[in-house]
């Protein structure tokens, strides 16, 4: 999807105004991963989909598989099995780009257009301008963007940013047998997840909960867990993603307070020069009587 | 090479041609570097076929930098030690800047705002050669864990800008303290300049006459 979607409200280095004279509905995909059964249907979905095709990798005795997001695995599958005062409990989550209200990648990125959110709330890159700096790996609070080691550009999940764009679920959420992946506005997603974690919690687990992490002001894929108190015990997820003060220090105000302190010594230098003259050579007093300028 | 009993010999032509390597490839870091600095210097990456190469380019120069910049570093380190004499030279740096150097403490033949401006240069170079390899995404970044890709990028952001500025001021006083630059161009300089500047290197040279 190209910057004639006109509905573009972020773009990756760019200060001034990006066409988004259209606004569309802010949508969501959720991911009830208590209905969740782990058969990968998904991820066979994003691959045909997305016609991507990962290498065949190695069954290490798990059922992880591919054991990581790469740049042809847009989302992966992660099993943990963990033991909760409910005994020994196999939580299983579907990883992939969340989606971020304020986005790490998209700040982190120094090539305008390489990274765009759109009014939906997707976040999408758009590798004829990645320059394949890495940067947006390093900007990500959930460690999603993948470098291809065959072209050096990042992918990661587009949310199917062409089939919502034509009225489509994403791919993901179109295959899902048990019905654990369900899209539509945000609004709504907020809704049935409220409904969700009610029937949860009548049926004991008395800490469900919505994963729509305010420290990336709200993400655009978000989970239902029967453990929201401890979403670490999902694989890792973080408790409070955030950007993180190093990437706003590395990314925020310090770099044009730094542009202005450069500026600031070229104009002093030269008012200096204006002001005190050159630093000649001078011939005053005794010092300089036996030597003169040649 | 003519001989004039006039000039004095201040930097050999090896010293000078290496000076001036440092000084291009610094010029071609820091325009390459600013492409990834700031939106404001993204266009900058024309200069080098586009960002992609200037993305592939920057660290290779870098690479080319710590041979040049180590070789300038193990000619003039000795040459830059910090003496008493150069921090009370630092002192009087206001009323140097201000154009009056009467009262200078005598400076050999490097002063000790040349020392310290080596010292300063040469920590950047560490740090910038450390965050680099850090945040090298083609071959190194995976090596690391995020949190110390995040503080070496940070790092190398601000000591790129650091150096930036050093080499600005470099640049700067050696335009203001005229004939400085024929010292670096040609390698010789004016008895004169030399005994202004730099005496107790002057007397060294001229056999402790004043």
């Amino acid at each position: 999807m190209a910057l004639q979607s006109l509905d573009i409200i972020r773009r990756s280095a760019t200060s001034t105004p990006s066409p988004g004279q259209r606004r569309t509905l802010e949508v969501a995909k959720l991911i009830d991963v208590t209905k969740c059964i782990g058969c990968k249907a998904c991820q066979v979905a994003c691959m045909e989909w997305n016609d991507t095709r990962d290498a065949v990798g190695t069954n290490h005795g798990v059922l992880d598989n591919p054991a990581d997001l790469t740049a042809d695995s847009w989302t992966v599958m992660r099993y943990s099995e963990v033991e909760t005062d409910r005994g020994l409990e196999w939580l299983i989550r579907k990883d992939g780009c969340m989606h971020c209200g304020n986005p790490g990648c998209l700040k982190a990125c120094p090539a305008p257009g390489a990274i765009v959110q759109y009014s939906n709330g997707i976040v999408d890159f758009h590798e004829e301008n990645c320059i394949g700096c890495g940067y947006c790996i390093t900007g990500c609070p959930f460690n999603i963007p993948r470098l291809s080691e065959r072209d050096s550009k990042v992918y990661k999940c587009t949310l199917c940013s062409d089939r919502v764009a034509s009225g489509l679920e994403p791919a993901c959420v179109k295959t899902c047998p048990t019905g654990a992946i369900v899209f539509g506005s945000k609004e709504d997603m907020l809704h049935h997840a409220e409904g969700r974690i009610a029937d949860l919690r009548e049926r004991g687990f008395a800490r469900a909960g919505l994963y729509d992490p305010k420290g990336v002001e709200g993400t655009h894929v978000m989970y239902v867990l029967h453990h929201a108190d401890k979403p670490e015990l999902y694989s890792g997820l973080p408790g409070n993603p955030t950007i993180g003060p190093m990437v706003e220090l590395w990314k925020g105000a310090a770099k044009p307070l730094a542009s202005l302190g450069l500026a600031a010594i070229g104009v002093g230098a030269f008012f200096h020069y204006v002001a005190k003259g050159p630093n000649e050579v001078v011939a005053d007093g005794k010092e300089g009587e036996d030597e003169t300028r040649s | 090479m003519k001989r004039d009993p006039d000039m004095l010999p201040r930097f050999t032509a090896s010293e000078r041609v290496n000076h001036w390597l440092v000084a291009i490839i610094f010029f071609l870091m820091t325009l390459s570097g600013l492409v990834f600095f700031q939106p404001l210097y993204y266009p900058l990456n024309q200069l080098f076929g586009g960002g992609t190469w200037a993305r592939i380019l920057h660290p290779f120069f870098g690479v080319v930098m710590i041979l040049f910049f180590g070789g300038m570093f193990f000619r003039f380190r000795k040459l830059s030690a910090m003496t008493p004499i150069d921090w009370e030279w630092l002192r009087h740096l206001r009323a140097m800047a201000s154009g009056d150097d009467r009262n200078m403490p005598e400076a050999g033949k490097l002063n000790g705002g040349q020392k310290l401006m080596f010292w300063s240069l040469v920590t950047c170079m560490v740090l910038l050669v450390l965050s680099g390899i850090v945040i090298w995404r083609a071959y190194f970044s995976f090596l690391f864990p995020a949190f110390l890709v995040r503080f070496a990028a940070v790092v190398h952001a601000a000591a790129g800008v650091v150096m930036i500025a050093l080499i600005m001021v470099h640049i700067y006083v050696a335009f203001w303290t005229k004939e400085s630059i024929d010292a670096m161009l040609h390698g010789t300089v004016r008895k004169v300049w030399a005994k202004q500047h730099h005496p107790a290197w002057y007397r060294e040279m001229t056999g402790g006459g004043k």
